[in-house]
């Protein structure tokens, strides 16, 4: 008998069932393993989507500049003294330590590992090595030794309404091809000709793999069922307008809302009410007192990119939300809440009573926070299973319907290309 | 200013008694330890630092607490937990007889149902309470998380 050890690769293949062709069934080991976990970092978060990593606004002046993460790799956003944002890794070219080790910071000059004072400028280039000549004719670097050949990994990076995305491959198509007409014009909708200010920032520690906390922000068919705080207190408008729109790749979606205003004269709509024989009302229903965001009737907006970023606006609170693998069973999720400069006193005090619809203490989110627990603790042992996706059909299409799983098809469907487990040509 | 109140000893008195309340699981009772226009609010300490005014909690008056709790009683969904808070000493910050400022700091350990308990949080209590009598009742208390980061969910009120 002859045997020869496989390789990893080979054997990772063979020990790992073959992605359906139909987008109506996700395997539960895309949830398990760290083989995918790895291979993600490599292929999504390193490779041509956009990751979001700030806001521009809280890098405003020269010398500013704030951490973060695309993925798990540990990037710092900088604006130089030129007036330009440029990203790279948060790492010395030297021995890998990290260079900045603040959240944030403003006056800096540059940046100096602390382990051997390697140091950078503000567009990441190595601009110094300390004892570089050594000391009296010994040690020293080698005379070849060419600081321009050492330096972390540049971002390319885009702005866009005061969103800050990068992406370590040079070949990501442009951010407004990236995302397409549809989620573009509603990206501006929010933060198009307005200033956003940070009202507070929140992190949340998922206990489940980042895409259940994906699959969950595109899910609109839950929404009304798990969150029961709308129906218990009879403010949830079933009979509202509103839609799915789900970018032509599949990987962004937007879900919305809107008044509509023949449904309000129709008093008839309450009878739809899950619970509407609740007698319980709100104490102080003014937490739902609102404005009309833009000037516009859309009262609930929530956007997806590719593939970790959320931009949200329920009633009139606006946040951007950011996922992060921690591990294959580990996401952080971070909020920024927004307002804007523009808003009057009410208009912020309106935004504050309103964020606690939101958060790990949000009345329509904290559920969100434990469901993707539950999935990753129910699939346990089922590997060999497979999700169920069936709600609205097998299409990852926009429609008018939100009892559908279409973006959540959507999201599949570039995930599953973007890993290179089965091509969309293919089918 | 002549003070005849004995500050601390009230102030001990009503956290002994707030944190024995959420910890005991009658949350229909929390709200009664505030005013009726009071702030209440959780934020962390780097949104204290920088002046952000967003909270995980954020409230006005007296009626969102209540609805707070109805919320949490028939609304919200989560898995079953206890809190326990340990608190310190309050530091009185300032005193008079109608009220006074303070700073307590807290350590909550969460007690899960399938019997894990881990530090949930540990931070500080900056509170304005307003004296009536023999009871001290909080006008304010801004619950300032040492830790921005919270695992998976607040339910329970800190």
């Amino acid at each position: 008998m002859t045997s020869t050890l496989p390789e990893n690769s080979a054997k990772r293949e063979q020990d790992r069932p073959e992605w359906p062709d139909e987008l109506t069934r996700v395997p539960y080991w895309v949830f398990q393993r760290q083989d995918v976990y790895r291979e993600e970092q490599e292929n999504l978060f390193r490779g041509p989507y956009w990751s979001y990593l700030c806001l521009e606004a809280e890098v405003p002046q020269p010398g500013d500049y704030r951490t973060t993460f695309v993925g798990d790799t540990p990037v710092i956003v900088s604006r130089d003294e030129d007036g330009e944002l440029y990203g790279f890794e948060n790492r010395c070219a030297h021995r890998g330590a990290l260079l900045a080790l603040d959240d944030r910071g403003s006056n800096a000059k540059d940046f100096t590992c602390v382990y051997h004072a390697w140091s950078y400028n503000l567009q990441g280039d190595l601009t110094g090595v300390a004892f570089k000549d050594g000391i009296k004719g010994q040690g020293g670097m080698p005379k070849y030794f060419c600081l321009e050949d050492h330096g972390p990994r540049k971002l390319r990076l885009a702005v866009l309404h005061g969103l800050v995305f990068g992406s370590f491959d040079e070949d990501v198509p442009d951010i407004e091809e990236y995302l397409g007409d549809e989620i573009l014009s509603r990206i501006d909708r929010v933060l198009g000709g307005r200033t956003p200010v940070v009202l507070g920032r929140f992190t949340q520690l998922l206990p489940n793999n980042w895409k259940l906390y994906m699959e969950n922000v595109k899910d609109s068919y839950h929404a009304s069922i798990l969150h029961l705080f709308f129906t218990t207190f009879g403010i949830n408008r079933l009979g509202q307008r509103g839609g799915i729109i789900v970018s032509e790749s599949g990987a962004h979606h937007v879900s919305y809302s809107a008044i509509d205003r023949e449904a309000e004269l129709d008093a008839g709509y309450s009878d739809q009410n899950i619970r509407s024989d609740s007698e319980y009302k709100l104490a102080d229903p003014s937490l739902l007192d609102g404005f009309s965001e833009v000037g516009d009737d859309t009262t609930l907006q929530i956007l997806s990119v590719f593939p970790g970023f959320v931009l949200q606006q329920i009633q009139n609170s606006v946040a951007v939300r950011q996922i992060l693998p921690r591990g294959v069973e580990s996401t952080r999720l971070n909020w920024t809440y927004l307002g804007f400069e523009e808003d009057t006193p009410e208009q912020r005090t309106v935004r504050l009573k309103q964020a606690n619809l939101i958060g790990p203490a949000g009345y329509i989110s904290m559920e969100d926070g434990c469901v993707g627990g539950f999935v990753q603790r129910g699939i346990a042992g089922a590997a060999d299973e497979q999700a169920v996706l069936e709600m609205g059909g097998e299409s990852a299409a926009s429609s008018e319907s939100r009892v559908t799983e279409a973006s959540v098809r959507g999201f599949w469907k570039a995930y599953r290309e973007g890993m290179h487990l089965r091509q969309e040509n293919d089918k | 200013m002549n003070v005849t109140v004995d500050a601390f000893r009230l102030i001990s008195r009503a956290q002994g008694e707030y944190a024995r309340c959420i910890d005991d699981g009658r949350m229909e009772d929390w709200p009664g330890f505030f005013e009726e226009d009071c702030h209440y609010r959780i934020t962390t300490a780097a949104n204290h630092s920088e002046g952000l005014e967003a909270g995980v909690i954020w409230a006005d008056n007296r009626r969102m607490l209540s609805d707070r709790v109805s919320a949490l009683l028939e609304a919200n969904i989560y898995e079953a937990h206890t809190y326990r808070h340990i608190l310190g000493q309050p530091a009185i910050l300032e005193e008079s007889d109608e009220g006074a400022r303070s700073e307590t700091g807290f350590l909550v350990v969460r007690v899960m149902r399938d019997g894990s308990s881990d530090i949930f949080a540990t931070g500080r209590y900056l509170d304005r309470y307003r004296f009536d009598g023999d009871r001290a009742s909080l006008a304010e208390r801004v619950v300032v998380c040492d830790s921005s980061t919270i695992d998976t969910l607040l339910a329970l009120p800190l």
